[in-house]
């Protein structure tokens, strides 16, 4: 599904990933931690094609495709969903009229027929009865005025009418209550399956007990600095960042 | 030629460019035909000599200095004496379909036929200004001429000067209108080499505790120079509430200057939308006082423009008693080498206490080459009291873009997204779903369009 390969990248000449390598196969959900400055969201703003960054090595290369060299807009239709840490407001454009926007570009890249807003509507509703969720943020404009929680609630909606191959959560539990984090475990676990990675960046092992993770990676210093399984990010729960990033210095 | 002398002719040809309208108002059939009240002429006379006294603003003055008047002084305008081509139907003109009490001038002048005032209820007065005149003078006299102030637009001196007809809204008290009114702005076709210019005057007065909701609309066709130079009186008595949508949709080479003057009592709340799609040059200056307490008015406003259209709103929100709120909320999109200007001045007179007063400009800029100047005035006299302002200016943000994409969209697409987006916060405020639907369907036509011209 994913195989990244020495990738390094930066911003304005200064190198943040120093040769990262990963693998994901379909189905699995990978767990990526760190402490602040790791290079873990650059990691996943690089993967979505974030243009500040700048790639100087290595290779991405996604579903049988060069990833880097896709836009931002080819990344997703080609099926990669990043859920951001920071989403931004759309002023003035409903949540509705934005998703359908999106799976309307989504539909005219395979061909198929573009829904009009009632079979669009139909669709979404479904969709949130399926998360068990209200329509609330629906009618709003784009995470205009909404709160941590609601923003972070919006990305996941984005996710499961999108339908991606590969989601990447951006610390999709930061600033969230032990509830939020719950429901929002609750709606990604629903739509795991077999065809289906995740990528999970986070900075807290917290969400793990509700998503298990196939892979827990540790990156320190823009390198994947260890590997291991649920165990290891309860041991970083435990035992908090030092010992690896000490050990990372030294390496 | 010094260049240092330059500037001065030109303020003295923007002067002197008056004698020519002086002369047409001197042969105006209503002077002295003894049809109009004395009153009228008097008040005429008195604009006309402040017109002449004063001339076309030049750009030397701080409120015009980011318009140039220059093209309209130097074109030879002429005021149509008739309608000189009448069109069988408004249709292609009007937005929306719904039924409402529509009055239809052309060329500045009146046409029943065009216009539809059946049904309305008794004591409400809907349709033309130069009717309303004849029939009911004293109702109009304690109002025309009487709000709008014209120390800083000789424009608006002028209107008052060829002041012939527009629209007359009178709602006498706890009536509440269960229709729209519109009043519909239309320039024929100009043929010749002699411009036209119209001066339409609207009168809007709605007594205490009545309801009602007004759309204005200008239009013409494309490439034909005209000018359309309105003023709009409007008087809210206390606890009364009305809306005005106004839709600025001139031809491409048409000049439209305006002043929208209002004045509200006690407890009473006034919503005026504005929508700049048209004209090559456009100049609106709106004063808002909220002169009872407990009053509330919002301006609100939103301009499209490209080519090398240029728009200028001047607005004042005068705070003249205490615990009045005003909302102002004003969006500007502008592609290719098109302007924009807005000046937004705050004034709470002294005493005005528990004022509470937010001030939006939002300028998306879709080209290099346009320009928007954005420029708040805060003018506040009391200690107790609120006012923000806040502005934005520049290209659509690389975050918004990413973010966009990052669910599909192309570029394109993302760049158009966030446009509808800048259009369509002002459209949530109109209350009237058919007219929303259709300025939404303006908004998305201007997308079209600029990806037509862009491709």
């Amino acid at each position: 599904m994913l195989e990244v390969k020495n990738l390094h990248a930066g911003i304005e000449g200064k190198p943040i990933l120093k040769g990262i390598d990963l693998s994901v196969k379909p189905g699995e959900v990978h767990a990526i931690m760190g402490p602040n400055g790791s290079g873990k969201s650059t990691f996943a703003q690089v993967l979505a094609g974030h243009p500040t960054y700048e790639v100087t090595d290595g290779s991405v290369v996604f579903d049988g495709e060069d990833l880097l060299d896709m836009d931002a807009d080819e990344r997703a239709l080609a099926g990669l969903f990043l859920a951001f840490q920071y989403p931004v407001a759309i002023r003035g454009v409903t949540n509705a009229y934005f998703l359908q926007s999106a799976v309307n570009a989504q539909r005219k890249a395979r061909g198929e027929e573009e829904l009009d807003t009632l079979e669009f509507a139909e669709q979404l509703e479904a969709k949130l009865e399926y998360l068990g969720w209200d329509d609330r943020l629906i009618h709003r404009a784009v995470n205009d005025g909404f709160s941590g929680g609601e923003k972070k609630r919006n990305e996941i909606i984005q996710f499961a009418t999108l339908e991606p191959k590969l989601a990447l959560l951006d610390e999709t539990d930061s600033g969230l209550d032990i509830d939020a984090v719950k429901a929002v475990a609750e709606a990604v676990n629903k739509f795991r399956s077999p065809e289906r990675s995740f990528v999970i960046v986070t900075h807290y092992e917290r969400i793990l007990n509700y998503i298990t993770p196939d892979h827990v990676h540790v990156l320190a210093g823009g390198k994947v600095v260890m590997s291991g399984d649920m165990k290891l990010a309860l041991e970083l729960e435990a035992k908090g960042y030092d010992w690896i990033t000490n050990g990372a210095a030294v390496g | 030629m010094s260049t240092a002398a330059a500037p001065k002719s030109v303020a003295v040809e923007l002067k002197e460019a008056a004698a020519p309208y002086v002369e047409a108002f001197e042969s105006l059939p209503a002077n002295g035909n003894g049809e109009e009240p004395a009153w009228l002429q008097a008040r005429r006379g008195a604009a006309m000599a402040r017109f002449a006294e004063a001339g076309f603003p030049a750009s030397q003055q701080e409120e015009w200095r980011s318009t140039d008047l220059k093209a309209i002084a130097r074109t030879k305008f002429e005021y149509p004496s008739s309608s000189r081509s009448v069109p069988a139907s408004i249709e292609g003109w009007v937005l929306g379909t719904s039924r409402r009490w529509i009055a239809v001038f052309v060329d500045g002048h009146f046409q029943p036929d065009l216009s539809d005032l059946e049904g309305l209820p008794a004591g409400v007065r809907v349709g033309s200004l130069s009717d309303g005149l004849r029939e009911d003078p004293g109702a109009v006299e304690p109002h025309l001429g009487k709000h709008a102030v014209d120390t800083y637009n000789p424009l608006a001196a002028l209107n008052t000067g060829f002041l012939h007809d527009g629209g007359l809204l009178m709602v006498p008290r706890e009536t509440v209108l269960e229709r729209e009114v519109e009043f519909l702005y239309l320039t024929s076709q100009v043929s010749g080499d002699v411009a036209p210019v119209t001066h339409p005057r609207n009168l809007y007065v709605v007594d205490a505790s009545a309801q009602a909701t007004v759309r204005e609309s200008y239009v013409g066709p494309d490439d034909s120079v005209y000018w359309t130079n309105s003023v709009t009186e409007t008087v809210i008595g206390e606890n009364a509430s009305l809306h005005v949508y106004r839709m600025q949709r001139e031809g491409s080479a048409a000049y439209h200057t305006a002043a929208t003057h209002s004045v509200q009592e006690r407890n009473s709340n006034y919503s005026f939308i504005t929508f700049t799609f048209g004209a090559a040059m456009s100049r609106h200056d709106i004063r808002a006082v909220l002169n009872g307490e407990g009053a509330d008015a919002t301006l609100d406003g939103l301009s499209m423009l490209r080519s090398r259209q240029h728009t200028d709103y001047h607005t004042i929100l005068e705070h003249a008693s205490p615990k009045c709120t005003s909302w102002e909320y004003f969006n500007g999109v502008f592609d290719d080498r098109s302007r924009g200007v807005f000046t937004g001045r705050i004034i709470v007179q002294p005493g005005a206490q528990k004022t509470d007063s937010k001030q939006t400009n939002n300028n998306l800029l879709l080209s290099p080459d346009a320009r928007a100047d954005s420029q708040p005035q805060l003018e506040i006299y009391a200690d107790d009291v609120r006012c923000t302002h806040g502005a934005t200016l520049g290209p659509i943000d690389d975050e918004h873009l990413f973010y966009l994409q990052s669910r599909g969209l192309n570029a394109e697409a993302a760049r158009d997204l966030m446009t509808y987006g800048f259009g369509s916060e002002i459209l949530q405020a109109v209350k009237s779903e058919e007219l929303r639907a259709a300025l939404d369907g303006l908004v998305h036509d201007w997308l079209h369009q600029r990806a037509a011209a862009h491709t």
